[in-house]
This record gives structure tokens, sequence and C-alpha cells, in this order.
């Protein structure tokens, strides 16, 4: 190769090295490989040359060429990788910038609470029904075996409409609706609000219950003690103590009032528990027969047990609310703790 | 019922101690409420008598008292009581005495003279919340003996929460009887022997409502002396049961309650004339009660008399006229038995609640009469002396309760309980429960005792049975569950899919009280029906609803006064109407919302919730249905809401109905949607738009069980339409127009661009749709589709006067 074709490709080489940007080692190609360039040039002349020279002048310039081209794709891929580093730092944002769009809300603790039981007991083939809320005496009372001098109505604080129209004091009158019309075997679960003339620190004069019950041939108080033992420890998901102790109402017999073991305290005594260790949850007993008599179910062939619980005390102890009022002044700052 | 653990150990001992002793009666069904001490914890209180008083040198109501405290000392004690007197006997608390809430007591001087020591009023000894002056004690009280011995106050008040069928347990005696039981040992009942008469005063007793009391006893004690006063350690029994010493005469009437349950009303036998009429209120009588109220009497109601008028509400309160009062010198003490029917509810029905009526609604042992009048007279005879005359004693037998045979058979037992109890555990818990019983192949025949008015059927037996073997001791069983599959209905809509859909907008569920205040309501709801509460708690919480908005804008409102700025709430319930005889009680889903549409956040401009946002979160709702097009907005008129801004939603009623001409007869109403009323907002106080919807929940929760139909071969072609019409058209009008004129299937029809201002005419506006045209047989040439758009756009000119947007 001649000296000036080195001299060529040596200064073509360093050109191409410092070229910035595309466009400079385009005008470097032109200026090279272009149909005026230095290389192409030097081919149209080789034509000038003899045969013998010729051959050999053109193997140098395509080498030369060669040179050149490959150094300019060099350093093309490097351009070109330089060029989408910067796109892409240019692109680049905050990704702890905050999201944006509508954000979820959620459901009332009441409501959770009563899907909770509800889920927990359908496992077992309850099913859920629902009754009026503006109730009659009958159903809530003397269907119920609550006849109307009973002593046991002073303890209902009932809303009145009329002598004869009230707002359920509790879930049971749906007990009466459904046994009306179903035969056993039954297995049932009936949450909604009901009410009581009652308001003060910790007494609202509506809240939630979910009443359940289960009439079948064989029914018996210790499946009742078992399946709410069950139920109690699945719903706090704990393996908390349960006990049972004699109660009365009217419409079971035997009666009983389940405690838990205090959620708060572990029944250690606190102030949540009254320094007992234990809190009463809920109210159950064995259907009694004048009940089975009102719906015409044959309580000799069937037994039946009925449990009621407060949804707002289950879901206190669950969340650890303190002030039952809390449940109904819909505070946004209070609900969305549970979304 | 509320006693003191000394009186009821007096009757029964257990070896067991207070808190064992309060756990068993709760585990027994008799769910002690509160054990409380009888007096604070205090040391170095003694029994001391004032020897001397001078006058305070430089205080008026100071005196200066020279008090003997025993063992030859004498104290200088400054007092400021006004019932210190000379001789008198007072607790007094040494220096170094401690006293509740930490007092320590030092020597002092008070204005200058010296006290060694203070003598207590039983506020001060933490006895009772009030007291005036020093705790006086008896002159025999021995002087220099500790307080808390001579008292006992180491004892504790036991209060029951008891239910209303243990009216048995509402004494002492029945509270011991029931520890006996349950420790399986014996009661050692207090002594009542007859107290023979000492004079031969009678007075005629006459029984005409026979029914309503069947026993009825009295006895005259004549001479009695109206000075003295109840003794110390009845005063202090009675006040650890939370009763006030009253005078001597009431005070034992109270601890014969107290101790033995039985109801006793002592009458000034002066004050009464001819004889006792026990008989049924006649029309028009009236009677002032020992409270002072006087009130008109219920025909009907049981009424003890005289010859003239009604002197006591049998079994309830004594009359104010005829009342033992301090000259009172005879007395006639009534001791009987009122049937629990004709007294349950009657106080209640007076607003009346008393001890006696409390105890005889609940039913008193019918055979108690007797010893109770004994126990009283001679406890009378003891404070007040008196000669008592023969008891005078009146009985109609056959309405006394006798107590039928119940039979109790071992297999019910079994099959109630879950539980095989051993045929010689149920005879021991009969025979300790007093349940007489005879056995027989099956089982037992039981009768209760006269004082169990709660045992009369096999499952009240079952119940005593299991009560007494301890419901711990019961093992629990475990429920299987039912090895049928239960249907699960696919063409429901539950309502949690609906919650769901709203909480994933942004929606909090509200639970708000179903009574309302009607002032607000009547802003929300304008038509008849509103159900009024005949008791409410308050004139706001008597209305029931009649449409969930007052309960949600009244959350609403709350959260706005928290400085809130997004509020999205809804809530599902019963909505109240009555409708002629018929009173519906319908379950609705409302929602209400208010602020700024998205939560405060960077990059993107933020904007007021306007009316679309929620048309939007209701037509997700719709969407549920699977069937949108059977719902449709149509505006008009609501008295709550915003005259522009109102959408009617409205339903067809058969579902899946093609018929688009006949919709405005086929519709159903079921809910509505807009802005509230800026007149209605203004009057509830709020400046700002709030936006409602409320739907009956039964229309969106059905839904059409989804039916595949073939995907289309062949291309769809997609073109836009921008028209020009009147402002007044809706956009409803005119994309059912383009519906009914398109030639080819149209697949999708959607607007896309609203547009009113420069360029458009004023009173016109610019629509613009995108149209995705489709057919299932083949490919659509442009040319079809101009066809189907030039037949479009020719409708909408001739039916809309609409024009091609240019
Ligand atoms: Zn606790």
């Amino acid at each position: 190769m001649s000296d000036a074709l080195e001299q060529l490709v040596s200064n073509a080489e360093s050109a191409i090295q410092n070229a910035q940007d595309l466009k400079a080692l385009d005008d470097l190609r032109v200026a090279y490989l272009g149909k005026k360039g230095e290389i192409t040039q030097r081919m149209q002349t080789l034509g000038t040359l003899a045969p013998e020279e010729r051959k050999e002048a053109g193997k140098y310039i395509n080498l030369a060429k060669q040179s050149i081209q490959t150094a300019i794709e060099a350093r093309k891929s490097t351009l070109d990788l330089a060029d989408l580093d910067a796109k892409l730092a240019a692109e680049a944002i905050d990704v702890t910038l905050p999201g944006r769009g509508q954000s979820n809300g959620g459901l009332h603790p009441v409501t959770l609470t009563l899907q909770r039981i509800e889920k927990l007991f359908s496992q077992l083939g309850f099913e859920i029904a629902e009754g009026p809320e503006i109730e009659d005496d009958y159903h809530n009372f003397e269907a119920l075996n609550i006849p109307e001098s009973h002593p046991a109505r002073a303890m209902h604080d009932t809303f009145y409409f009329d002598d004869h129209l009230l707002l359920r004091t509790h879930t049971s009158p749906v007990q009466i609706r459904v046994m009306k019309n179903k035969q056993p075997p039954l297995r049932v679960i009936a949450p909604g609000r009901v009410y009581r003339c009652d308001s003060d620190l910790t007494h609202t004069p509506m809240f939630h219950q979910v009443e359940g019950f289960m009439v079948d041939e064989d029914v018996s108080f210790a499946q009742l003690k078992g399946i709410l033992d069950e139920f109690l420890r699945n719903f706090f998901e704990r393996d908390l103590a349960v006990r049972f102790r004699p109660s009365y109402f009217p419409f079971t017999e035997p009666s009983a009032e389940a405690d838990i073991q205090c959620v708060m305290c572990n029944g250690a005594g606190c102030r949540v528990c009254s320094h007992t260790g234990w809190i009463e949850v809920l109210g159950c007993g064995m259907v009694h027969p004048n009940v089975f008599r009102h719906v015409g179910v044959d309580s000799e062939k069937y037994t039946g047990f009925a449990f009621g619980m407060g949804a707002e005390r289950l879901a206190m102890l669950r969340y650890g609310v303190n002030d039952l009022r809390l449940f109904f002044e819909n505070d946004l700052r209070f609900l969305q703790q549970f979304n | 019922m509320k006693f003191s653990e000394q009186w009821l150990r007096e009757w029964v001992n257990p070896a067991i101690t207070t808190q064992q002793l309060a756990n068993q009666l709760t585990m027994a069904g008799l769910e002690v409420e509160a054990v409380e001490r009888v007096a604070a914890e205090f040391s170095q209180v003694v029994i001391g008598v004032v020897k001397h008083i001078e006058k305070h040198p430089d205080a008026d109501k100071l005196k200066v008292c020279s008090v003997d405290t025993g063992n030859g000392q004498v104290l200088q004690i400054v007092c400021g009581a006004s019932n210190v007197v000379k001789g008198g006997k007072y607790p007094v608390a040494l220096v170094g005495a401690v006293l509740p809430n930490d007092l320590k007591i030092k020597k002092s001087k008070l204005r200058g003279v010296e006290s060694s020591g203070m003598m207590c009023s039983a506020k001060e000894l933490g006895m009772l919340e009030q007291a005036e002056g020093l705790l006086t004690l008896p002159e025999d009280a021995p002087v220099g003996e500790t307080l808390v011995n001579y008292l006992q106050l180491n004892d504790v008040s036991i209060e029951l929460s008891l239910t209303p069928n243990r009216g048995d347990c509402l004494s002492v005696a029945g509270v011991a009887r029931e520890v006996a039981v349950l420790n399986k040992i014996c009661v050692t009942p207090v002594h009542a022997d007859p107290v023979a008469p000492r004079c031969d005063d009678t007075f005629p007793v006459d029984i005409t409502a026979q029914q309503e009391c069947p026993r009825y006893l009295g006895r005259v004690i004549k001479n009695i002396d109206p000075t003295r006063t109840t003794p110390l350690w009845m005063q202090e029994r009675l006040r650890r049961s939370g009763l006030r010493s009253i005078s001597p005469v009431v005070d034992v009437t109270n601890y014969v309650l107290l101790e033995l349950g039985q109801p006793m009303h002592a009458f000034d036998l002066d004050k009464l004339s001819g004889g006792i009429i026990v008989r049924l209120a006649k029309k028009g009588e009236a009677i002032t009660l020992l409270d002072g109220q006087s009130i008109k009497l219920i025909e009907g109601t049981l009424v003890i008399a005289d010859q003239k008028r009604p002197v006591a509400l049998a079994g309830i309160m004594g009359g104010e006229e005829s009342a033992v009062s301090g000259t009172t010198r005879t007395i006639f003490l009534e001791s009987a038995f009122f049937a629990p029917e004709c007294i349950a509810g009657r106080a209640r029905g007076y607003g009346l609640h008393t001890d006696s009526s409390h105890r005889f609604e609940r039913g008193v042992d019918p055979a108690l009469q007797e010893r109770a009048i004994e126990r009283a007279t001679a406890l009378l005879f003891e404070i007040v002396g008196g000669e008592p005359g023969p008891v005078i004693s009146k009985q109609i037998k056959e309405y006394v309760p006798q107590r039928k045979p119940v039979l109790l058979r071992h297999e019910r037992l079994k099959k109630v309980l879950g539980a095989n109890l051993d045929a010689s555990i149920v005879d021991d818990i009969l025979f300790r429960l007093e349940l007489q019983h005879v056995e027989q192949e099956h089982g037992w025949t039981v009768t209760a005792p006269s004082f169990r008015f709660d045992v009369e059927s096999e499952e009240d037996l079952i119940e005593e049975v299991a009560r007494i073997y301890g419901y711990a001791n019961i093992p629990a069983a475990r429920t299987q569950a039912p090895s049928v599959m239960l249907p699960v209905t696919e063409s429901g809509v539950t309502v949690q899919r609906i919650q769901n859909t709203l909480i994933d907008r942004g929606y909090q569920e509200a639970i708000t009280y179903s009574f309302v205040d009607p002032k607000i309501q009547s802003h929300l709801y304008s038509s008849n029906g509103a159900v009024t509460l005949a008791n409410p708690i308050s004139a706001d919480m008597s209305e029931m609803r009649t449409t969930l908005w007052p309960g949600l804008i009244s959350a609403i409102i709350h959260n706005l006064n928290r400085q809130q700025s997004t509020i999205k709430l809804f809530e599902t319930g019963l909505r109240f109407i009555r409708m002629g005889n018929d009173l519906q009680q319908e379950p609705m889903i409302a929602g209400a919302i208010t602020g700024s549409a998205l939560p405060i956040q960077w990059g993107k401009e933020n904007r007021n919730i306007d009316f679309f946002d929620m048309k939007s979160d209701v037509e997700s709702i719709v969407a549920l249905t699977g069937n949108t097009d059977a719902f449709m907005f149509v505006p008009d008129k609501h008295p709550a809401l915003h005259p522009g801004q109102t959408a009617k939603i409205v339903r067809h009623t058969q579902l899946n109905q093609k018929d688009a001409d006949n919709r405005s007869v086929d519709f159903e109403e079921i809910g509505w949607l807009g802005a509230i009323h800026p007149a209605v907002g203004k009057k509830l106080d709020v400046d700002q738009p709030i936006y409602v919807f409320e739907i009956k929940l039964a229309a969106v929760t059905q839904r059409i069980i989804p039916r595949f139909e073939e995907i289309p071969k062949f291309p769809s072609i997609k073109r836009d339409l921008a028209i020009v019409v009147d402002e007044g058209i809706s956009a409803q009008a005119v994309s059912d127009c383009i519906r009914r004129a398109s030639t080819a299937m149209l697949t999708n029809l959607k607007l896309f661009d609203v547009y009113q201002g420069k360029g458009i005419d004023s009173g016109r506006k610019s629509l613009a749709f995108s149209l995705t045209l489709q057919d299932r047989d083949r490919t659509l040439t442009d040319q079809d589709v101009d066809v189907a758009m030039k037949e479009i756009l020719s409708t909408l000119n001739r039916e809309l006067g609409a024009t091609l947007r240019t």
C-alpha cells in the first residue's frame, strides 16, 4: 500500500473516531466513500494504471475502503448506543411518585362482620333468611312465647307504631317466619337490623343481630355447644376458651349465655371484661316446645337450637373498637380504617 | 337482687371463698353483676364517746370535743358536725389512721386549737355516697372497739342480675336455698316462731277479687312506740342491700322482703275505715301513692280498699293517706299472695316499678305469707314493742296455685341435652332441688315446690337438671355439614357484588339509622306514606325513612364539617312507605357523593364531581345485570332534585324487549339520579353540589345468564359521525334514531364528543358518534357502509333536524 493511501486510511480512521454524531459520521462516509469521495476517486483513477499495477493497487484501495467502512460501522453503533442512552436518560421518571386515579372504598365494619359470620355458618349448610323490620306483635313476641304481660317484655324496650306494629327487637321473628313456611330439617342464619328504645354510651337505638337456628330430628344442646364453640374460635381466629352458663329466654329452654375468654386481656381481667376475664357474646338455647307449637312443628319428633348475637359487639371485639356509637356516625376517618 | 354475703352465710355457709361463691352463682344462672366491699378500706377507726363539748373560741361552726376512745385515753378533737352531742358515740379515726382516698389523720391545729383525730361520717368511711353529720352509733356500742369489728365491715355486697324466671331467688332465703343445692349442704333457716297475740284486736278482711288474691293475711299491732329507731344491725343490712332506712315499721317490712321474699305492707290502722276489701278498681277511682303521685286507676286494677276508697295498689305501692307516719300507734300488717298474672305488666302500665311488684309479677311463694307475718311481728315487737293481735287469715283455696305433676322422660332428657345422664344423678339433682319425684318406668313424675313458678313443664325440668349438672359437664358435639349440594343461582346478582362494584369505584359503605328527622326527610321526600314511631328516642329520630337519602346526606354533612374533600357514600337497606293498608318495606341501594372527582393527586387537573360521575357508577351497577338495554335514564322532575339535572331511572318490565317504540308504556320506575336541589341544599346548610341516586335493589339483582354468540368471522368497519342538532334534543333520542335507521348491523355505538360554542350556531350543539358496522355473512364494502351512513343521516335530518357537522 502506498504511503499516501495509508495516510488516507489513518486520517479517515481518526476523523471517524472523532465524529460526534451520526450527521458528522455520515459526512465522513460521503467524503470518503461517496460518489465523489476520496476512495471512490481513487478507484476511478485505477483505469489509468497499467494492468499489472492495476490489480495490485485495486486490492489496496479495496482494503482501504473496507477499513474505513468497518471504522464507520463501529463508530455508528457506538453513536447509536449513546443516542439511545441519551434518549432513555431523558425519559427517566421519578418512580416514587404516587400512582394516579380513583382509590378504593370499603365496606362498613358491621357488614364485614356479618359477612364473616354468614361465611362461617354457610360452610355447615346454613342458609340466609331475612324478615321485615317493622314487625307485628305476634311474630316479635307472642309466637316466641312472650305473651303480653310477660316480664321479659320490659327488657326489650320496644319501639311501637301502634298497638300492633313495632320495630323488631331481635331477629328471632325470622325463626317464626321460616318455620311457618318450611318443614325441618332447617339450618338458617338471619342477619339484620334490630331496634331497642335505648340510647346511651353502650346502647344505640339500632344495632345488628344474627339469629341462627337448626331444627332436625336429633338436634341437641351438646351440638349447640359444639357449633358455637367452633364458630367463636373461627370468628376470632384464636383458640380461646368459651363457656356456657344458664340463662333465660322465653323462646328457648334450656337457655344459655356464651362467654368467651376476654380477647383484650386473654382472660387476665381488664376494663373491657369488667375484670372477670370473660365477655358475654351471645344468647342461645333449645327451641321451646311452645314456639314449635306456634309454627306447627312436631316438638316430639323435632328438636332444635337457636342463638342470637350482636354484630356490633363482635365487631368491637374483633377490631378493638371502643365506642359503639362510632358505628353509626359514618365518619370517613372511622370507616376508612376497615378498607 | 343485692345482699350482704354475711347475711347469706348466716343462712348457708359453704367452705368456699367469696370469689368461688360468686363464680358458682354465675355458672348456675344467677349472674353476679357486682361484688363490692360494704365499706372502704380504712384502719384505726374505733368507737369513741363524747364526754364534753365546748365552743371553739374562734369559729362559730366548730366544736371542741373531749372524746373517750377507751383504755383511759381521752382525745381533744375539733369537730364541725352539727349532730355531735354530749354522750354520743361515734367512729373516731385516731392519729395515724388512713381513711379512703388516702386521707392520713395527723395531729393538727384547727383555727389554733389542737385536734388529735377525727370523728367520721358514713360517707368518710366509704359506706354511703351521701351522709349528713357523723355516723351515730348505738348507746351500747363498746367504746374502744374497732368499727370494722363492731359493724362487721369485712363483708361484701353481692348483686345478682336475675332472669325473670327466677323470682324464687329474690331473697336471701332463696339464694341460700340455691347455694345449698350447689354445694350439697343444708340451709339453716332463721327461726320465725309464731308470736302469741297480746290483744284480741282484729280488722275485717273481705276478698272480692278471689282469683287475683287467693290469700290475704293481716294483723293488728297496737300501741307501738313511734319514737324508737331501727337498730343499727338492721340499718346496716338494709344499706348493704341498697335500701335506705326509713322508719322501724317500713324497715321491718323491707327486711322481711329481702330475707324471705315476701313483700309486705303496713297501714296506719287509725286511717282505715271499716275494713279491708281486696277488689278490682272501679271506673273513675283514683289514689295518691306513697311517692306523692296521684294516679287515675284503670278499671280492673287490683286494689286494697277500705270501706271508702282504695288505700293501696295491691302488690305495687301503698297509698299516702293510710301510710304509717311518725305518730302512728296502731298498724295493720298485710302479707298477701297476689297472682302474678294480675300484677304482671300492671306496674309498668302505671310507669311504676317497685321491689314489691318486681317480686309479685315473677311469683311469690304462696305458702310464705304466714311465716313472713310472724317474722315481721317478731321483729317489730323487738324494736317498737306493742301488742299484736291474732293473725287474720283469708284464703280461697281453689285459687291458690297448685304445682301439677310433670313427667320427665329419661329419653327426652337425653335427646334434648345430647348427653346420657345416669338415673341416679338425675334423681339426686331433683332431690336437692326439692322437686318431689316418683320414679316411673321411663323416668320420673315430678312435682315442684310452691316457690318454683318456673317449673311446670318437662323442658323446665330438663333445664333444671342440666343447670345443676353443669352446662360445662355436657360434652360438646360436632355438627356435620349436610351431604346435599345446595343450589347456587347464577341468575341473581348478589348484594355483595353490587357493593363491591361501588367500593371499587371509591365508595365507602355507610350504615345510618332507619328512623330519621322528619324535617330533613320532608325536604327529600314529599309524598305521603311516612310511618311515625309512637315512642321515639327523640323528635329527630321519629320518622321511618321513606328514602335512604336523609341518612346519607346527614353523613355527608357530618364529614363535610370535618374537612373531607371527597365524600362518596352508599348504603343498602329498607325504606318504609305506607300505601293504604299496605306497609312496604323495600330494600334499596342509594348513594350520595360530593367534592372532588378524584382524590387529591399530582399531574392531573382536579375537578368537582358531576352528574356523569355518578351516572357512570349507576351504569356500572346496571351493567351487572347483563341487560343494560333494559334500563333508561329519562329526564324528569323530582322535588328534592335540581330540575335540570334529574333522571328517573326506568327499566323495561319485560327483559330483552326490543320494541323501542313502546318504551314509555312498558317501563317501570326503579329509581332516581340527580343533583340535590340547591334550595334543598340551602335548607340543609350545604352550599356545594351533592349528587344522589337511589334504586330498588330488586331491579338490579336479576341477571341474564350469558348465551354464547359466534364471534363474527368478517371484519367490522368503524365510521365517525358528527352531527349538529338543537340543544334541546337528548343524546338518547339521537342514538335511538341512529339505531333505528341503521340498515347494516350496528354492533357498537358510542358518543365521544359533545360540543357547543364557536363554529356551531347558538341554540344548537354538535354530537359525535363512533359507529361499528358489521355483517355476519360477508365483509362489508365501503359502498355498503356509505349507504347505511347516508340512510342514518337522512333519518336524523328528517326526524330530528340534524345536519352533518362541517
Ligand atoms: Zn379483659
